[in-house]
């Protein structure tokens, strides 16, 4: 498959995330679209690590492993971003506890 | 057009789709389960890109624990439409248009590249994304990494439990 | 012998510098000799110098101490000039200076010590300035020297800082300098663009190089400069007011230092001004109305010191005359002869003041013969010398202008005879009522009147000598003499025009003039030693006794409307116009940052919205940074 309709399809799925983060005020839902950004960058880096190893076996060779650290990058992240949910999902419950809602402007100690 | 072609398109389309619809659901509990829908699609492409490993573990940990851990939440919280907050009009607006002129900027990118000119990604074969493949890596040339993401994990534990804590 | 040159005016300075600094330690007398000492030692240089001069005939060779300033398109040194001119003025300087410092310890033996000090280290800046003024070599070596007599004049007018009028006059003598000093300034930075060279060497030799044009301008731009220190209408004013500061001071001002930089500065630049039609008519015209004009002034001045500034300042329109006629021997020798006799009588009008305990009124005082002899016989022979009575000194030199004067326009001529019969008449007005006749002050002071202690005296002595014998060295052929003063000075006056008269029209005019001054004074004589002005002056006398009303004409046409103008750029253009740009400026830095502060809304969303925005702008400046350099290379 092109590797052109993969990068594009992850920067819509991306993009989509962003307008989602933008747009939505609800604190769960704007986490939400940050893991689907997250997940739009899983897949590309995946199909580019496929793409690396195409272009390694199509330059010859046998048991080339080109490619294997992308997927493991992937892994990582998927790692990062379970501890990143568990954690963040505790703020917004902790802040949920404090002031009744999960409404993202109703946090805005950031001006002064 | 082969089998993959249409896998391809159709989980694309399925993916896009939910996503959109994980932004316009009024009912946070709807959002969470478009958003299951399209962790599946994109497992569905890890699979179509023979990264199997990569596949099982996306479903598992985002579509299992993650989203059932939002769920928990916001129904914990009795989130539901009525309780919805909405942003205005302008900001729903601006916030649109912005995302649109990034994406257009990216697709434009994309079409106009030349490095890109044809590169493929390759489906269905090539053996990385197999356990056997990446355990080896894993356990070989990423071990520290990979210990160092335990560490993470206790230490996220201990905060979620610390914050979560009612004081 | 040149090497010693620079000790001329180091003298001077040390004895500045330490009656400056040590004054409060300094006990009078030690600060008396000091302060002459130093003046003392300076005339003995010059008197060595202008020997050495006289038997070489020539100058001595010019030596730069350093170079002063140094650019790529020109280079000015610290130089020294040592010519027949320069040495005469600086035996005139020195002499009489060192004979008003020596005559100023027992004057001003009244003040306290620290004032004493200040009072020397004033007096030898003053000669150390005039003596930077006389031996530069250059243009901006005698600025920075006339400069300095500029301030000096004005430290020591305001003397006696306590008063504020003599402060004024201060302040107006140093305003009115400075006004003259632009003109001098501007020729020298005329010079400096036209020429590229500021030294008396290379002007005089480069002549060739300016245009008519540029000569004219430059040489009216100099006595512009001339007219504010020699004291020429329209800039003399100040020379009156002068009288503020002590009367050695004004012996100093008026008869060594400061008045005379004018006509050494002219005659000096003798080359440049034969060579401009206009600026000679000017400075003759100039020079004329000046004499005759002050000579009308003094007429009805009750104030001794008055008096013989108005008589200072006419004098100096004689010397323009001289200057403006081409006579520049006559010009010099009157300088010269001027020094003695107006040094004489303002040390004398000293003495009396210092009898009548500050008493500068003449119609309060009369009848001092009896009382301070010494003072009456120095003063009768400084007067006689100022009417032009042969054979004391002033006739030669009056006469030399006079007969210059004829020579080049009779009118001229007339004028000047006429001014000096005025002349004549006003100084023995002056003598009359204050020698003659009945005492009229009150009997305290009659018992207390008294002659003046020797150092006091013996400079009188001294300077009445000098008066008297002093014409000789500048007898003129008519009368059977060599005229020596010219012989000598003919190597630096290059450009002397020697009047063609026919003996018989010389005897002739010298016979008017003399003839005119010695019905004058027998008039003068009767009317007032019997029977003095006391009366307040009425109708055309009032106008004279006011000045003409030319300060009040100043104050008018000049003062007046400046403060007006300054008040209006003060209220106006400085509140609203200067002031308001600034507050504008805060203003609108304060509003902004108001509208700025409500980008800052502490909501996540809006951030995010920014930064999505600005990766947005970025890609586009990034894609497009072909274009848009384009695009500013067209602009720019």
């Amino acid at each position: 498959m092109p590797i052109q309709y993969y990068i594009a399809f992850a920067a819509t799925l991306f993009c989509i995330g962003v307008v989602g983060v933008l747009t939505r005020r609800n604190a769960i839902i704007v986490f939400m679209c940050i893991e689907l950004m997250l997940n739009a960058v899983n897949l590309l880096l995946v199909a580019f690590s496929k793409m690396h190893h195409a272009a390694a076996l199509a330059g010859g060779g046998k048991n080339v492993t080109t490619g294997v650290e992308g997927q493991l990058f992937v892994f990582f992240i998927m790692v990062v971003a379970a501890a990143e949910v568990s954690v963040g999902l505790a703020i917004i419950v902790m802040m949920y506890r404090n002031v009744h809602s999960v409404d993202v402007n109703f946090l805005n100690r950031l001006k002064n | 057009m082969g089998t993959a072609q249409i896998l391809f398109w159709s989980l694309t389309a399925l993916a896009l789709i939910s996503a959109i619809m994980v932004l316009v659901s009024k009912n946070p509990v709807y959002s969470v389960l478009w958003l299951i829908v399209v962790f599946f699609a994109i497992s569905g492409h890890y699979i179509l890109l023979n990264a199997q490993f990569l596949a099982i573990v996306n479903l598992i940990v985002y579509a299992g624990a993650i989203m059932v851990l939002f769920l928990f939440v916001i129904m914990l919280m009795n989130l539901n439409t009525e309780t919805e907050p909405q942003k205005s009009i302008w900001m729903k607006f601006f916030g649109v248009v912005a995302g649109g002129l990034l994406l257009s900027f990216f697709i434009s990118f994309v079409i106009s590249s030349a490095d890109l000119k044809g590169k493929s990604a390759q489906l269905k074969e090539g053996e990385i994304g197999l356990i056997k493949t990446l355990g080896k890596a894993l356990f070989n040339d990423y071990v520290i990494p990979f210990e160092i993401a335990s560490i993470l994990f206790l230490s996220a534990m201990v905060g979620a439990v610390v914050i979560g804590k009612k004081d | 012998m040149s090497k010693l040159v620079y000790l001329v005016p180091l003298f001077p300075l040390l004895g500045f510098l330490i009656n400056g600094l040590f004054r409060k330690s300094l006990s009078k007398g030690l600060i008396g000799v000091i302060g002459s000492g130093a003046i003392l030692a300076s005339f003995i240089v010059s008197l060595v110098l202008f020997f050495d001069v006289k038997s070489a005939g020539a100058a001595l060779p010019v030596e730069p101490l350093f170079t002063f300033i140094n650019t790529a398109s020109f280079k000015i040194d610290f130089a020294f000039q040592v010519d027949q001119l320069s040495s005469l003025f600086l035996l005139i300087i020195t002499g009489v200076g060192f004979l008003i410092h020596l005559y100023s310890t027992a004057y001003m033996h009244e003040e306290t010590e620290a004032h004493f000090g200040r009072y020397f280290a004033y007096l030898n800046l003053f000669v150390f300035s005039m003596l930077l003024l006389v031996l530069g070599a250059n243009y901006v070596i005698m600025f920075i020297g006339w400069e300095g007599v500029g301030l000096c004049s004005y430290l020591l007018i305001g003397y006696w800082f306590k008063n504020s009028e003599y402060n004024y006059a201060a302040t107006k003598a140093f305003v009115m300098n400075r006004i003259g000093d632009l003109g001098f300034l501007l020729a020298i930075f005329w010079l400096l663009s036209k020429l590229g060279a500021v030294s008396f060497v290379e002007v005089f030799t480069h002549l060739d190089k300016l245009t008519p044009g540029d000569i004219t301008a430059i040489t009216v731009l100099l006595f512009v400069g001339a007219m504010g220190k020699s004291a020429q209408i329209p800039l003399y004013t100040w020379l009156p007011d002068a009288m503020a500061g002590p009367t050695p001071v004004s012996a100093l001002i008026h008869a060594a230092t400061m008045v005379t930089a004018g006509i050494y500065m002219v005659a000096r630049s003798n080359a440049l001004y034969s060579l401009s039609e206009v600026a000679q008519h000017l400075v003759t015209i100039i020079g004329l109305a000046t004499a005759l004009f002050s000579a009308t002034i003094a007429l009805r001045q009750n104030d001794i010191k008055k008096v013989l500034a108005y008589s200072t300042v006419s004098q100096l329109g004689y010397m323009f005359i001289g200057l403006g006629v081409g006579a520049y021997t006559g010009a010099v020798f009157h300088v010269m002869t001027h020094a003695f006799f107006k040094a004489l009588l303002f040390l004398g009008a000293g003495s009396v003041i210092h009898a009548m305990h500050h008493e500068q009124d003449i119609r309060k005082m009369g009848g001092l013969r009896k009382y301070l002899p010494t003072t009456h016989w120095t003063f009768l022979a400084g007067c006689i010398a100022i009417a032009g009575i042969p054979p004391l000194s002033g006739f030669f030199s009056k006469d030399e202008i006079l007969a210059a004067a004829y020579a080049k326009n009779p009118v001229y001529w007339g004028l000047g005879v006429a001014g000096a019969a005025l002349t004549a008449f006003y100084m023995f007005r002056l003598y009359a009522t204050t020698f003659l006749g009945n005492f009229r002050g009150t009997h305290e002071q009659e018992h207390h009147l008294h002659e003046s202690p020797a150092a006091m005296t013996w400079p009188l002595i001294i300077l009445a000598v000098l008066s008297i014998i002093a014409g000789f060295v500048g007898v003129p052929e008519v009368l059977g003499g060599g005229h020596m003063l010219r012989s000598f000075l003919a190597p630096v006056l290059v450009t002397e025009h020697h009047p063609e008269i026919e003996h018989s029209t010389e005897y002739m005019l010298m016979g008017v003039s003399v003839a005119l001054a010695a019905i004058a004074i027998i008039i003068a004589i009767n009317k007032f030693s019997k029977k003095p002005q006391l009366e307040e002056p009425a109708g055309f006398g009032k106008v004279l006794a006011d000045k003409w009303y030319v300060d009040e004409l100043y104050d008018a046409i000049i003062v007046k409307p400046l403060n007006a103008f300054a008040g209006f750029l003060k209220n106006v253009v400085e509140k609203s116009g200067i002031d308001g740009i600034v507050n504008g400026v805060g203003r609108f830095v304060q509003y902004s940052a108001r509208q700025l502060r409500l980008l800052q809304s502490g909501q996540v969303g809006s951030y995010i919205l920014f930064m999505v925005l600005s990766m947005v702008v970025f890609f586009l400046v990034y894609w497009n940074q072909a274009m848009i350099t384009h695009f500013f290379q067209k602009i720019f």
